[in-house]
């Protein structure tokens, strides 16, 4: 499934949402980083502003969807939902669903020098994006009763499955773990494990397994080495992966995207907005620059993506340098000027 | 006023309460055994009426044979240790048979590190309470089509209502001030929205607690980062996301071995060790009791037995932090009986 876009006058075009609170700091250090590094690409920047206007939102997204759809790759920041049952609906989602991009990635692994209580974590996490828990089908049959539809198609469980089992083999990985609730969920659940075991079939080299929700959690927090890539619905997906980047030292260093058949888009493998401190200099810009390191690397710039990786690398395990997540007190303009310098 | 899911079994004449007692399969009548031992030597105020719940099939549906049903109505509380669940023959799992026959609407988790068994967090205690009834295991699934299938989530005010305020009146017993419902309400906006609003509403009667409300990513990210800011809180949350987290916080403290829990109803409550029947250590006197003695300790709590309960439990916890008498799970040689002679020498 890999594709190309195509370069004009030299040049890749990305589009570029930062998105809600800490989006835009960290995408303007992937700006500077790139500029630094002399990348060939050149950004489309669209904004879908917090605060915008009901109307004025709508269109900036359908602007977003339109630019993304054009240049088939975009990074992105992630946008803020309201819980308010009049708020509108997830654009993080809506924007998954509308460009069918439809597998989510995020790599959770201990970067070296930075110790947490866990070591030797190397997983990846791959959650089917369009469907399952999040279909936004729900409603109310009699005040008091409400019901929430989540979608398994054997389609879209089948194509989740061979990406995963893609990944894998591209990937050097070994092991594929399948995870659910199928005990509960017989036919919902049941036939997404279904489906991965007799997808399988095709992947004879690869070892693979399936493990029920719960006790994949549990065994996340004691024993998180046992597992290599793991493959599951929507909601399971979202929960793994904060449990996974809390392993390794939390959303400001886990990179992620998400693939479909046309488009790409690269935004942190933990999602979270960061409202809390946003504007005031304490992201982590490493979840971002990661991403884009696997944007660079999706698009061929290998090069670029291993000295901007061995920059962020080696600032952190130095140790001097870091944000307040990972214990320091430098801010995103100090981190991003000692990964300037190292380069 | 009358407490939700208050206890109303009364002693009898000789001054005993009647405890029904599922030994359960695999392990379950080594456990259970070393729980009669402590008890006998704690002189605690119970008797054991051992049931069983070998599960028949009436009309075609699963249930229990009469007589257990009679013997957890008639006593109001009931121990329960692993149940192996049959496999094929058309049998709805026997603990969810359980839990529909009793109306056990709340499935409460506690996980509190324990001294001298290290794992990657330290002082962990987290109170965890898990909506049991609806939610994702609604039970109501269908194929739409071949290839398609719908699975229904299903909250309602009343079992949420019922449930919220089991949490509230529950942090009041144990002394905390705040409780936190754990939601996904940005996606689920109707279902987990209802549930929410309804916590809201139910904070009201409460006004000595503190209530919050919280995405479960967060509470996924935040607790596995640090547990220890949640050790002054009751969690609240839908059936699947309690059963998740509470099994992963089982996970911080050392797995299903050493956690307790309690399966409440209004009529009757059934307190059992979540662990499995581990067929493959069973007879061997390899098992680990303290699960279903720590959920032994929660129902004297239940039942008003507090000073019993912290007698036995300041033994446990003694016998396991100073690592004498540990059994193979925790890395110890103790058989099942040695290891619960020497809580019974510590009481
Ligand atoms: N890049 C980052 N660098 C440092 N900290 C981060 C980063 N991203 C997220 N965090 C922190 O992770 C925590 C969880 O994120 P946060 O509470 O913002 O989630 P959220 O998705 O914004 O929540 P909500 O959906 O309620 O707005 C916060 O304390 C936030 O500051
Ligand atoms: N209380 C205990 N003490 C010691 N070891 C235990 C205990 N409970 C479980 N184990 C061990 O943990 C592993 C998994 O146990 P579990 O009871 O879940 O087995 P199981 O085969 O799944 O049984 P079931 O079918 O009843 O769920 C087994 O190796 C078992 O020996
Ligand atoms: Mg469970
Ligand atoms: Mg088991």
């Amino acid at each position: 499934d890999i594709f190309k876009p195509t370069k004009y006058g030299g040049k890749y075009t990305v589009t570029l949402i930062p998105g809600d609170g800490i989006g835009g700091e960290v995408t303007d250090t992937v700006r500077n980083v790139f500029k630094a590094d002399n990348v060939p690409i050149s950004w489309e920047q669209v904004d879908i502003t917090h605060n915008a206007s009901p109307e004025v939102k709508e269109e900036q997204f359908r602007q977003a969807v339109s630019s993304l759809k054009r240049n088939k790759v975009g990074i992105k920041g992630i946008l803020h939902t309201p819980i308010s049952r009049s708020g509108h609906q997830s654009f993080n989602v809506a924007m998954r669903q509308e460009l069918d991009i439809y597998a989510s990635i995020s790599l959770i692994k201990n970067i070296p020098g930075y110790e947490t209580r866990h070591e030797g974590v190397d997983l990846c996490i791959i959650r089917e994006n369009t469907e399952g828990e999040y279909s936004g089908l729900e409603h109310q049959s009699v005040p008091g009763v409400v019901e929430s539809l989540k979608i398994i198609t054997r389609a879209k469980s089948e194509r989740i499955a061979k990406f995963a089992f893609s990944f894998a083999l591209a990937n050097g990985r070994k092991k594929v773990t399948c995870i659910h609730k199928a005990n509960i969920m017989k036919l919902a659940d049941g036939l997404f494990r279904n489906t991965f075991h007799s997808t399988s079939k095709d992947y004879p080299t690869l070892e693979v397994n399936d493990m029920i929700v719960d006790n994949a959690s549990m065994q996340a927090v004691s024993r998180p080495q046992q597992f290599d890539v793991m493959v599951m619905p929507n909601l399971y997906g979202g929960i793994l992966s904060n449990i996974g980047a809390a392993l390794v030292g939390g959303p400001g260093i886990v990179p992620g995207c998400n693939m479909g058949r046309d488009v790409a888009v690269f935004e942190p493998g933990c999602r979270h907005v960061g409202l809390d401190i946003q504007g005031k200099g304490q992201a982590n810009p490493t979840a971002m620059l990661l991403s884009a390191c696997m944007l660079l690397r999706h698009l061929g710039l290998d090069d670029h993506a291993n000295r901007i990786s061995k920059a962020i690398y080696s600032v952190i395990s130095e140790g001097r340098v870091r944000t307040r997540d990972m214990g320091g007190d430098s801010s995103t303009n100090e981190f991003e000027r000692a990964i300037l310098d190292k380069m | 006023q009358k407490r939700v899911a208050q206890f109303t079994g009364e002693k009898k004449s000789n001054g005993l309460y009647t405890v029904s007692m599922i030994e359960g399969d695999g392990i379950g009548p080594e456990i259970s055994q070393s729980v009669k031992d402590i008890f006998a030597a704690a002189d605690t105020p119970i008797e054991w009426e051992p049931i069983d719940v070998s599960p028949i099939l009436v009309d075609g549906k699963t249930t229990i044979p009469s007589s257990a049903i009679d013997s957890i109505k008639k006593n109001k509380v009931a121990l329960k240790g692993p149940l192996a669940t049959p496999i094929g023959k058309g049998h709805v799992s026997l603990n969810l048979t359980l839990r529909r026959t009793f109306n056990l609407f709340a499935n409460l988790r506690p996980c509190r590190s324990i001294a001298g068994y290290k794992t990657p967090y330290d002082n962990v205690d987290t109170v965890l309470i898990r909506e049991n009834t609806e939610g994702e295991y609604s039970g109501i699934e269908h194929v739409v089509v071949d290839g398609v299938v719908q699975s229904i989530k299903l909250i309602t005010k009343d079992a949420s209502e019922r449930v919220l305020r089991f949490a509230f009146e529950h942090a009041q017993a144990i002394g905390r001030d705040k409780v936190t419902v754990v939601h996904k309400a940005t996606i689920m906006k109707m279902s987990d929205g209802l549930f929410l609003s309804i916590a809201r509403k139910v904070a009201k009667d409460f006004p000595n607690i503190n209530f919050n409300s919280e995405l479960l990513d967060n509470t996924c990210l935040k607790m596995v980062t640090d547990p220890t800011p949640y050790n002054d809180q009751v969690l609240v949350m839908p059936n699947l996301y309690g059963d998740i987290l509470s099994d992963m916080c089982a996970g911080l403290i050392g797995g299903l071995g050493l956690t307790p829990s309690g399966n409440i109803g209004d009529e009757s409550s059934i307190f059992e060790a979540v662990h499995g029947s581990a067929p493959d250590i069973a007879g061997k006197s390899l098992a680990n009791p303290t699960a279903l003695l720590l959920s032994s300790m929660m129902m004297l709590r239940h039942m008003g037995l507090t000073a019993h309960a912290d007698n036995i439990e300041g033994a446990i916890f003694a016998t396991l932090a100073e690592g004498k008498a540990l059994t193979g799970d925790l890395g110890g040689k103790a058989k099942t009986y040695e290891y619960a002679q020497a809580i019974i020498d510590k009481l």
